[in-house]
């Protein structure tokens, strides 16, 4: 049986680990093959490590095994001429360009507005809405050259709502929902549809770490992982702490296949009903 | 390799022809087997041509055809009994009950100042009503199961405001609200509930039925031109299909989407957008 997105090609940013290697691996799957860039390098206050090359060579050795090709190359979203580099490169190899999934974000150190300090709010947008901006920018050639396609930006519960404490981080993930909004109307007429995803937590490093379980546990010295599970199921409607890479996989999965052919301006929540508590 | 919905068993109505049935055969085609209701009648006031038994025997007939299970009956949504009994009927052949998709619906396009008491009535007991009806009867089993996805059909008219479909949008307005609703309580048994919001979807009732009565409607747009362009799409199309929306049943049916639940899902070109 053909996949779900056979023959087609995907540009993922982010996508040495977590859910962009999720989405990787998922696209790959179905019959895609895979563009994919990550930065590789620290993260300015971010409290979890960055991915390492090891990470991107894995992500590539796992699209590989699937039979599948894919063009990885270090590059930051910060960088719009790299990233054009890249895409285009991408693109002259494997000949195309379909699917793109601008997954590339971050999360910094947390604390009230007031106290943000100007690096870490221009840290933030720079990688987190700008560099969705860049992604898109650089991919929307090819995809019209293609003659349409699938953007899925990824936002954040946060994108839908706020949380207190990271305010450049909510700000961030609700300027993406501006940006999708726009584009799904200036590429309609291209056949480009353009949506969201807004995952609740996801246990990845940039989630799963001492700094959230902190932002989720004011009120402990030395929170630790469980006592970060319980405060997590709280914001969810469905009874569980948080969901798993494959299950934003799988909602992008759907976006990029044509079986959403017709679906485009949907801010889709995978966040097991936070977003209605 | 096993079919997205595998082993599972799904319940729809409005399942004679149209969404209802492109949704049980892409459920079956993804190994559901199928509990299909349909009212097999005619309701007044309605334009297009209305269900017969026979389109709900050639549902049967396809499912069939694709190796799974089908149990159907004539059932109308807004006798409560009825699709009670439906239910446990199905659920008693077929062993047990996962997915539910609240899909029965009727339009009846009219001016405000047309809009009888009776056209109202039957719109939001066929459209609201029926929607609660088929949840709080199909419930029970998924709680007894464990778990769970409902999927209702509203509309773009669910989301925003058209014209000349004053008890339409009202219902599907409703349903919203009950999708919500449902959200809450049902999350603690792991049941999800979604709403799916199509544009203009090319059935019977997409096209409004009849030439004669179809002119009608071009004239009532005619007469109030500033309000046709809310009929658009961004997409470059004019209708999708039903496998369109079957698709999207299908990803919210599934174990693909188990922690989606209270999204209220467009598939409508961009309709809501415009």
């Amino acid at each position: 049986m053909a996949g779900r997105v056979e023959g087609k090609v995907a540009f993922i940013t982010g996508v040495a680990r977590g859910q962009g290697r999720s989405h990787a691996i998922r696209l790959a799957q179905e019959g895609a093959d895979i563009i994919g860039i990550d930065v590789l390098e620290e993260v300015p206050g971010a409290p979890y490590g960055p991915a390492t090359q090891e990470d991107l060579a894995e992500t590539v050795r796992q699209v590989e095994a699937l039979d599948r090709r894919i063009v990885a190359t270090k590059a930051d979203v910060r960088d719009f001429d790299a990233l054009k580099s890249a895409v285009d490169e991408g693109v002259a190899q494997l000949g195309r360009l379909d699917i793109v999934a601008a997954n590339a974000g971050i999360s910094t150190a947390m604390a009230p507005a007031e106290e943000l300090s100007e690096e870490m709010w221009v840290d933030m947008v720079d990688v987190n809405l700008n560099g969705v901006w860049r992604t898109c920018k650089a991919a929307i050639p090819h995809l019209k050259a293609s003659g349409g396609g699938s953007i899925i930006i990824t936002s954040s519960d946060a994108g839908l709502f706020a949380f207190p404490n990271i305010a450049h981080y909510v700000s961030a993930k609700h300027g993406v929902v501006g940006l999708m909004r726009t584009l799904a109307l200036e590429l309609a007429p291209h056949m480009i549809r353009v949506n969201s995803v807004h995952p609740t937590v996801v246990d990845t490093p940039m989630v799963n770490n001492d700094a959230t379980y902190r932002l989720f546990r004011p009120d402990l010295e030395n929170p630790t992982v469980d006592d970060f599970k319980e405060a997590a199921a709280g914001i969810n409607a469905l009874p569980i702490p948080w969901v798993e890479p494959v299950d934003i996989s799988n909602a992008v999965l759907w976006l990029a296949s044509d079986e959403a052919r017709y679906v485009t301006g949907v801010p889709l929540p995978v966040d097991a009903g936070a977003a209605v508590k | 390799m096993a079919g997205r919905v595998e082993g599972k068993v799904a319940f729809i109505t409005g399942a004679a022809r149209g969404q209802g049935r492109s949704h049980a055969v892409r459920l079956a085609q993804e190994g559901a087997d199928i509990i299909a209701v349909d009212l097999c009648d005619t309701i007044p006031n309605v334009a297009y041509p209305s269900a017969t038994p026979e389109d709900l025997a050639e549902t049967v007939r396809q499912v069939e055809a694709l190796d799974r299970r089908i149990v159907s009956a004539q059932v109308d949504v807004r006798d409560g009994a009825a699709v009670k009994k439906a239910v446990e009927d199905g659920v008693a052949q077929l062993g047990k009950l996962d997915i539910v998709v609240a899909n029965a619906g009727i339009c009846v396009m009219t001016t405000w100042d047309e809009t009888s008491e009776e056209v109202w009535d039957q719109t939001i007991d066929t459209n609201l009503k029926g929607v609660w009806n088929t949840v709080r009867h199909t419930a029970p089993h998924l709680v007894e199961g464990g778990g769970g996805s409902i999927i209702m059909t509203s509309s773009a008219a669910g989301l925003k405001g058209l014209p000349f479909l004053t008890a339409y949008v009202a219902s599907k307005h409703g349903v919203v609200g009950l999708m919500r609703a449902f959200a809450t309580e049902l999350s603690e048994h792991g049941i999800r509930v979604n709403s799916i919001h199509p544009t203009g979807v090319d059935t019977p009732m997409g096209q409004l039925g009849d030439p004669e009565k179809a002119t009608k409607i071009q004239e009532i747009m005619a007469a109030h031109p500033r309000l046709m362009p809310m009929m658009s799409n961004l997409l470059p199309i004019q209708m999708t299909e039903p496998i369109d929306i079957s698709n999207a049943v299908i990803f919210l049916a599934s174990d693909e989407s188990r922690y989606v639940t209270s999204l209220a899902m467009t598939v409508d070109a961009g309709n809501t957008q415009y």
